[in-house]
């Protein structure tokens, strides 16, 4: 069949080829923000539990302090972004649609940027593996491609699971979006020694750098970079999103696939983006936290559309004016257009994670209404997973989520294809989005009735005991009595009822 | 800075291929286009009449439908889907029948073959075919009766008004009946006969195939090079994927090539049957409905596969001497069932949804 599948083209022919609007942002140098006044930093910018804050209101803190360590075995601490003072400690807005309160730190910075105490490495291939991953994890860097999952973490289980390859992912697929690509350009180096920090990490043999082909100069400068290291390789990928995901990335560069239920790591080989690798080259030979990120500023609505060095916890609306609005955006969109969320107003942070800000006009924030599905199957054809979407989204228009997700449901990765090319532009990711939340829900609920249910039994069964052994206990007792009765009237009284009475004559 | 609240949920994507379900519909009726006006050409006034009066009625019989289901009639009517299945009913009409064939037809196309189904997406079988063959069944004579290729401009062709006239039942006097048949109806007639095809063929009266297309059949079938550059067309535009054109057509040839290779004196050659009747309409145009075909690549090719063998059954050994309409409807019949057991296979699981081996 897999022969079959490549004669009828299934791959890779997956995906789509969006307009990528990342140029004129891209060719744009980079720029650094002018400090913002008053920075917010969330608790929560990574996958895991919320960093617990460390410092109290009032306290003066310097760049590159510890304000709030990690919480649980996945977690990530949080560093002040410049020097200044902690002002509040308290619920902000979150980066979310939903517009949900989250807890955050805010910092009014004092203008020096001063930094705290730095204690760089000269040489980090000297180090213990677990000491690279303990730095990296002290230092907060988490996966900076959207994913957010602390890096060390994943230091570890490639560590523990042999993995031999590192694939670092420059693919960049997403439109609007050049962080990834102004960061290649820009620091090749950084990047490249990063990445063979994190081989020295997890004991990877080789590293694979995938860059997708519309980012020449990107690729021209990683080449340069890497050129002294035989073991760090360079392959062009086709520009087709969603290069990027991790499980399409590998198949490209190494021909596995990731099976349903593994990891990456389980087939041997490790995804990290290339601004990670960055941010561990700070953490290590500089002794940064990561504190600041390249953030693209994109869309129709920005006048000076292009990337910028920002501190984390930058309100949008500083990185907006800086940028130049032009008129009032339609809609503002944190990450890319194909999978990014839309923000509820411009008054919310940047997070480690926020690989870029769009800023749409009305035409490109353009909802068009939802059709009948005509089954033409463009969904099929565009799936990166093999999925059929419009057989998902009927069954879950009608309710039928059990049925959907016999269709694979759980191995949708919301990439936005489907919805992408649909002609009847059926909002499929939503469908799926609230189907597997559901279903979800389901699941704890069905999780917590268990639980009940083993409790109620385990108590039933524990009462069922308690007046078996109290029955059994009265009707020792009355054996007893009654075997005492028949001594005493038969005389032939048991030895220790005699014992006792001797003694107890002796005692009188 | 608060962008303006959007009526409903946003949710990723953020962007869209630009392409709607009205412009697909609008080039495949571009598509058709070569293929009608060459009909129109070839067979005159009483053809244009029949066309327009066809989808008219498509499109009032959708209208109707949307109505009674309190749906938007005007943006529904826009998606063009009625337009496209009128079309296609009336490019497989034989070009003279009286109005109330195109009428009766165009309404029940859309009416019971599409809306009672819920409509566009919800229906079962082809509507334009499921019209075609209760036409067929329902009124035999009218629709086998076929008209020599008399081109538009010719010395005795129609006018508008004879060309009307033709078409609401009062023929002008002075016009003969033209009537001929298609190549499958005469190759079937005399072989009842006990003519066997190699004498019948080379009579001076029997029908001949030319890859034009001037001769006796249905409205837009008989150019059939026309009908396949829009096909082509199509695939060119990636609006329909070459699999069941492929596997219909090549599944034609090689029963074709099998039983013309035994006995040459009672099967069809090839040519013929890829050329005439409605073999290219229904490989490029009807076959390839979206809604009534599978969606997968290796569905589909069953799908045509099972079309190109139906249609060779029912043309050679069938009651009728045309089968591309039974054969799609048989096979429409089948889509759930393909579509239940063909699927793609899922990144990281094998055939049957297991998940694959770890191998590293």
């Amino acid at each position: 069949m897999r022969i079959l599948e490549k004669i009828l083209g299934r791959h890779p022919h997956w995906g789509v080829h969006p307009d990528d609007h990342k140029r004129p942002a891209a060719d744009a140098p980079l720029r650094s923000l002018p400090l913002p006044e008053v920075l917010y930093v969330p608790l929560q910018q990574h996958v895991g539990n919320p960093a617990r804050p460390v410092v109290l209101v009032g306290e003066r803190v310097l760049k590159g302090d510890l304000i709030a360590e990690p919480n649980g075995n996945i977690s990530a601490p949080v560093h002040a972004p410049t020097s200044g003072w902690i002002s509040a400690i308290g619920e902000i807005t979150a980066p979310h649609p939903s517009g949900l309160p989250q807890l955050a730190i805010t910092i009014t910075a004092d203008g020096a940027d001063a930094w705290c105490e730095r204690l760089p490495v000269a040489d980090p291939f000297a180090l213990a593996p677990e000491e690279i991953s303990r730095r990296t994890a002290a230092a907060g860097v988490v996966g900076l491609g959207g994913a957010t999952f602390p890096a060390a973490v994943k230091f570890n289980l490639g560590r523990r699971l042999q993995v031999g390859t590192l694939i670092v992912n420059g693919g960049e697929c997403e439109p609007y979006l050049s962080s990834d690509d102004r960061i290649m350009r820009d620091r090749a180096a950084e990047v490249v020694d990063g990445l063979r920090i994190v081989m020295h990490a997890i004991g990877a043999r080789e590293a694979l750098i995938g860059i997708e082909d519309n980012k020449p100069q990107a690729i021209a400068a990683m080449r340069a970079a890497a050129a002294a290291f035989g073991n760090v390789q360079l392959r062009v990928v086709p520009a087709r999103y969603p290069m990027g995901s991790d499980k399409q990335l590998i198949q490209t560069l190494t021909g596995k696939e990731v099976p349903a239920d593994a990891r990456a790591a389980e087939v041997g080989v490790l995804v990290h983006n290339v601004s990670t690798c960055a941010a561990v080259h700070r953490a290590l030979r500089r002794g940064e936290p990561l504190v600041e990120r390249i953030v693209t500023l994109n869309g129709g609505a920005l006048t000076r559309p292009g990337n910028v060095l920002a501190p984390i916890g930058t309100p949008v609306v500083d990185l907006l004016r800086f940028a130049g609005v032009s008129g009032r955006p339609a809609r503002l969109v944190l990450g890319g257009p194909m999978m990014g969320i839309v923000l509820p107003h411009a008054r919310v942070p940047i997070v480690k994670g926020a690989s870029g800000i769009l800023a749409f006009d009305a035409a490109e924030a353009r909802t068009l209404t939802a059709g009948p599905c005509i089954r033409c199957g463009s969904c099929t054809r565009a799936c990166p997973m093999g999925l059929l979407p419009l057989e998902m989204a009927s069954r879950i228009g009608v309710g039928d989520l059990d049925s959907a997700a016999s269709f694979g449901l759980s191995d949708c990765i919301s990439c936005g294809c489907c919805a992408y090319v649909c002609p009847a532009h059926i909002p499929l990711v939503q469908f799926f989005s609230h189907a597997k939340g559901e279903l979800s829900a389901r699941e704890r609920s069905r999780l917590r009735n268990d639980a009940t249910r083993r409790l109620a039994e385990d108590r039933a069964a524990r009462l069922a005991r308690e007046a078996r052994e109290k029955a059994a206990a009265s009707a020792r007792r009355k054996a007893e009595r009654d075997a005492a009765k028949a001594a005493a009237e038969g005389g032939s009284r048991p030895l220790s009822m005699r014992i006792a009475d001797t003694t107890s004559e002796a005692a009188t | 800075m608060i962008p303006p609240r959007p009526a409903g949920p946003v949710a990723a994507p953020h962007a869209t291929a630009g392409t709607n379900v009205t412009r697909v519909m609008l080039w495949v009726c571009a598509a058709l286009l070569p293929a009608t006006l060459f009909g129109f050409w070839l067979y005159g006034w009483p053809a244009i009449h029949l066309w327009w009066l066809t989808t008219a009625s498509a499109i009032v019989g959708e209208a109707l439908c949307l109505r009674l289901r309190r749906q938007p009639v005007l943006p529904s009517l826009c998606d063009a889907s009625a337009l496209l299945t009128g079309w296609l009913l009336a490019l497989s009409l034989p070009p003279w029948a009286p109005w109330w064939v195109g009428v009766v037809g165009g309404l029940f196309a859309t009416v019971i073959g599409k809306q009672v189904f819920g409509g566009l997406g919800q229906n079962l079988f082809n509507p334009a075919m499921v019209a075609r063959v209760m036409l067929l069944i329902s009124f035999p004579v009218p629709m086998t009766l076929w008209t020599a290729p008399l081109p538009l401009l010719s010395a005795n062709a129609p006018g508008f008004v004879d060309g009307l006239r033709i078409t609401f039942g009062t023929p002008p006097a002075t016009l003969d009946a033209m009537s001929s048949a298609t190549l499958f109806g005469y190759a079937r007639s005399e072989l009842s006969r006990g003519v066997d095809l190699l004498q019948s063929l080379a009579a001076a009266q029997a029908p001949t195939i030319n890859l034009l297309g001037e001769r006796a059949g249905s409205l837009g079938e008989t150019a059939s090079l026309l009908i396949a550059a829009g096909g082509l067309l199509l695939l060119g535009l990636r609006l329909i994927s070459w699999h069941i054109p492929f596997a219909m057509l090549a599944t034609i040839a090689l029963f074709a090539s099998l039983m013309h290779g035994l006995d040459p004196a009672r099967y069809l050659s090839v040519s013929t049957h890829l050329l005439s009747g409605a073999t290219m309409l229904g490989a490029f145009f009807i076959a390839t409905d979206y809604v009534t075909s599978p969606n997968t690549a290796v569905g589909q090719l069953l799908f045509g596969a099972g079309v190109g063998f139906l249609t060779y059954v029912i043309r050679t050994w069938g009651g009728y001497p045309e089968g591309v309409a039974f054969a799609v409807l048989l096979m429409n019949a089948l889509t759930p069932v393909i579509d239940r057991y063909v699927k793609p296979r899922i990144y990281g699981r094998d055939r049957r949804g297991t998940p694959l081996e770890i191998e590293s």
